[in-house]
């Protein structure tokens, strides 16, 4: 197909085959290489996988149709992951730049989109941290028996709980009180939280140590960072599937509801998970293959890749709902023997009368034979159900439900330490990809000077990075942490990736990507692969775009708060966000996404004066 | 006889109406054996009884002073649920009963050894009305997390030492190796000018670069 914008100038700006041949033979030039084949698979497996796996996809799974869910995942997967998977491998490993450095290439009009990636790469990074700062925090305070999220602070006189504490739980005022000390809303500062602080600059000093030297130094951790979430996986999944009720989690999660598949947002969200969980649009996929040898199988490496993190994902999904399966029938069990004991007490039985096998015909004879004491007795209602689907997605799985299943397991402590050293390998090895995406675009965009060393332009961006993540060290900290996930790593990524395709197909050009292809591996991309980069995937992109942006723009913004006077306490109370939340939601979400026409426009418009100059 | 029995009956009528359910000095108690023990529980019987009367009455001695007796502890309405209700009277005067804070005071003193006679604890055997004094967990000093982030903090200082110090090595290797590599070439192109003075000058740039660039 003809169809390419005019490019003037394109064999000037990349290196022609010839050149990519002796530098391949010659091994010249300062660019950093990977050790081994092993090194690069694990570091983009790493980058791939992160706690999104572990908190964001088995809650999607179970909830939208449980084992049915697969079916819109899988599909999305191989129609609109795998080619700008491949696109993006393909792109830096023949153009053999960073972000910035690969569009500035195709393009200098094309520049924008590099821009954005990076300053994606860069507001997700703080945030991302700074959940990693809380893991730490946990972390550390899990080398102690018993945990500290177990019991409640005594109040004032010593005579009860302190009450925010005994109407919710241990485990959420550990959260919300302790940990963080969360004010009642955004606009509310509250002051900093010195501890978190100290988890930041430990959690920012790690990153830095490890990115220092950029992949020589990451590739090394990626030894450990990538692999030991599989054992610790390994772990627990072994000793979740042992405990009682993990199988009613399992049951609830695969149970496969197939009118799921019928709803429209079912496949939105397969699609923006599918988006997310490649890292595409970060930029640090780009950079990584760019460091591969010329003639490397990418193609191959795509598919690795997305097997790979597909199973990884149904692992994890299997480890959680196990433990969560575990966690409601303890509470289950627990609230059927409170009741028991209050009817117990209340007609004065013997205590082996009612037990959890009789319970049922128990109730309904004492309910019809006393039915108005029965009724001012206020007996809880237990149902699996509720108990299975409470809180299960994000900060609430790992902070709150896992915390409080960890308490019942015996030796809680090493478990404890375990789930953390765990979540936090995830994200540190998540986290390189991440600085790699920022460093490396920053470089090639000459904002330091060209002698500083590597060392310095990584140690300055974590410096900096960790200054800024004052803000979310403040005890509104979490209200900023959840509108950052909402829209800073949202619509940004999606256009991001919608600009690449274009920019591949349309003004590259199809037919010399392909070409590239056939030096690079050996044979042109097959049919599905030119359909998909052309058409298929492209649209799906576009139509969850268009989704996602109507249904932002239909709701009132609103966001949940922890609030202690709140009357469903200790519920989260929904509130909507101060006005000036806008300006920020703005800076967010609409400067990356503007950043590709609005800096075409002012290099157009620099062009133009410069040339009416002469 | 007849006196005896009369005698016998008004003493009983007058500990039934010291002690009874809601009884303004007194205490409801509660014990729950099965969901304490399981399997190891023991039957709750009238000697059963007869140690928690003489473990209150111990409990009043030790906070009292005063001579109290198992007979000084009246129990009534007992319940298959194993509760009832108990009162204590005064050992000097056995009609008279003990105010209630100071039965609440003395439970409270020995609340641990009573718990440990019955192999209970505080929230298997309820004293209705006497909240269990809580332990306040203590906090150690310093906090656990503290000294595993000091020793994290110190891994890491190590660390950026260990990076700084072999980049600062490396800078001198490579710098010591290209003034060596200089000082080779110059060497050889001397010694090849003087024998080769008839061939025209020695060109530097075919001489062996490769020293410089094996890095």
């Amino acid at each position: 197909m003809k169809l390419v914008l005019p490019n003037p100038g394109l064999d000037d700006r990349i290196p022609s085959y010839d050149d990519l041949e002796r530098m391949d033979k010659e091994e010249a030039g300062d660019r950093p290489k990977w050790d081994n084949k092993a090194q690069y698979i694990l570091t983009c497996v790493g980058f791939c996988v992160g706690i999104g796996n572990v908190w964001r996809f088995p809650y999607l799974c179970q909830s939208h149709g449980g084992g049915a869910f697969l079916i819109p995942y899988l599909i999305l997967l191989v129609l609109e992951g795998m080619p700008l998977l491949l696109l993006e491998f393909g792109i830096g490993q023949r153009l053999r730049k960073g972000s910035v450095g690969v569009w500035r290439s195709i393009n200098p009009y094309l520049t924008g989109i590099g821009i954005a990636s990076m300053l994606v790469s860069l507001l997700i990074g703080l945030y991302y941290n700074t959940l990693i700062a809380w893991i730490i925090w946990y972390l550390f305070n899990s080398f102690q028996s018993p945990l500290p999220w177990t019991q409640c602070p005594l109040n004032i006189n010593g005579t009860g709980f302190v009450p925010e504490c005994q109407q919710s739980s241990t485990v959420d005022y550990y959260f919300y009180r302790v940990t963080l000390n969360s004010t009642t809303s955004i606009a509310d500062s509250g002051g900093i939280n010195w501890p978190i602080v100290l988890c930041l600059l430990t959690a920012w000093t790690i990153v830095a140590i490890c990115c220092i030297r950029g992949i020589s130094t990451a590739g090394k951790a990626v030894y450990v960072t990538a692999i030991l979430p599989y054992i610790v996986l390994g772990i627990f999944l072994i000793r979740g599937l042992t405990l009682k009720g993990a199988m009613s989690g399992l049951k609830f999660l695969f149970t496969p509801d197939v009118n799921e598949l019928i709803k429209p947002t079912t496949w939105l969200d397969a699609g923006a998970q599918v988006f997310y969980a490649f890292g595409l649009g970060w930029g640090g996929l780009i950079s990584f293959s760019s460091y591969n040898p010329v003639h490397n199988n990418c193609v191959q490496d795509a598919m690795i890749l997305s097997v790979v993190t597909s199973l990884t994902s149904v692992y994890a999904a299997a480890v959680t709902y196990s433990i969560i399966g575990f966690r409601a029938t303890e509470k289950y069990d627990t609230c059927i023997s409170d009741n028991i004991m209050t009817f117990l007490n209340t007609f004065e039985l013997p205590e082996d009368n009612i037990t959890t096998s009789n319970y049922e015909e128990a109730f309904n004879s004492l309910n019809s034979s006393y039915p108005d004491i029965v009724l001012r007795l206020d007996i809880k209602t237990c149902d699996m159900q509720t108990l299975l689907s409470e809180g299960v997605e994000g900060t609430g799985l790992a902070f709150i439900v896992f915390t409080e299943a960890i308490t019942q397991m015996p030796g809680s402590p090493a478990w404890s330490v375990l789930f953390f050293v765990m979540l936090f390998s995830l994200g540190l090895s998540t986290l390189f990809g991440n600085i790699e995406g920022v460093v490396v675009p920053l470089k090639d965009l000459n904002v330091f000077p060209k002698n500083w060393p590597h060392e310095v332009l990584t140690g300055l961006t974590c410096a900096i990075a960790f200054i800024i993540c004052f803000l979310f060290a403040q005890n509104s900290g979490l209200y900023w942490v959840t509108l950052f996930d909402n829209f800073a790593g949202s619509v940004p990524l999606l256009t991001i990736g919608l600009f690449e395709m274009i920019a591949v197909v349309y003004i590259y050009g199809i037919d010399r990507f392909n070409e590239d292809f056939e030096f690079m591996v050996g044979y042109k991309p097959s049919i599905f692969w030119q359909i998909s980069w052309r058409f298929t995937s492209p649209l799906i992109v576009l139509v969850i775009l268009v989704f996602y942006l109507v249904t932002q723009v239909q709701e009132a913004l609103t966001y949940s708060v922890w609030d202690p006077n709140f009357e469903k306490f200790p519920s989260l109370a929904s509130v909507p966000y101060p006005s000036w939340i806008y300006v920020i939601i703005f800076l967010l979400a609409g400067v990356p996404s503007l950043a590709v026409p609005a800096y075409a426009l002012c290099r157009f418009v620099f062009v133009c004066c410069t040339k009416k100059k002469e | 006889m007849e006196d005896v029995v009369f005698l016998l009956l008004c003493v009983s009528s007058a500990a039934a109406q010291l002690c009874a359910p809601d009884a303004s000095n007194g205490y409801k108690v509660r014990l729950s054996i099965l969901a304490a023990l399981g399997d190891e529980a023991y039957l709750w019987n009238d000697s059963e009884m007869f140690l928690f009367r003489a473990a209150l009455a111990f409990a009043m001695r030790t906070a009292d002073g005063q001579n109290y007796d198992v007979s000084n502890v009246l129990v009534c309405d007992e319940t298959p649920r194993v509760s009832f209700w108990f009162v204590v009277t005064s050992p000097l005067n056995p009609t008279q009963l003990v105010e209630r804070r100071q039965v609440e005071e003395a439970v409270r003193k020995s609340r641990n050894r009573i718990n440990s006679a019955f192999l209970l604890t505080d929230k298997t055997l309820e004293f209705l009305g006497i909240p269990p004094t809580l332990a306040a967990p203590a906090p150690p000093s310093p906090p656990p997390w503290l000294i595993v982030f000091g020793v994290v903090m110190g891994a890491a200082g190590a660390g950026i030492v260990l990076v700084l110090v072999t980049s600062v090595m490396q800078k001198r290797r490579k710098k010591k190796e290209e003034q060596t590599g200089i000082d080779e070439v110059e060497e050889e192109s001397r010694a090849e000018e003087n024998g080769t003075a008839s061939d025209g000058v020695y060109n530097l740039s075919f001489s062996d670069n490769d020293r410089l660039t094996q890095m």
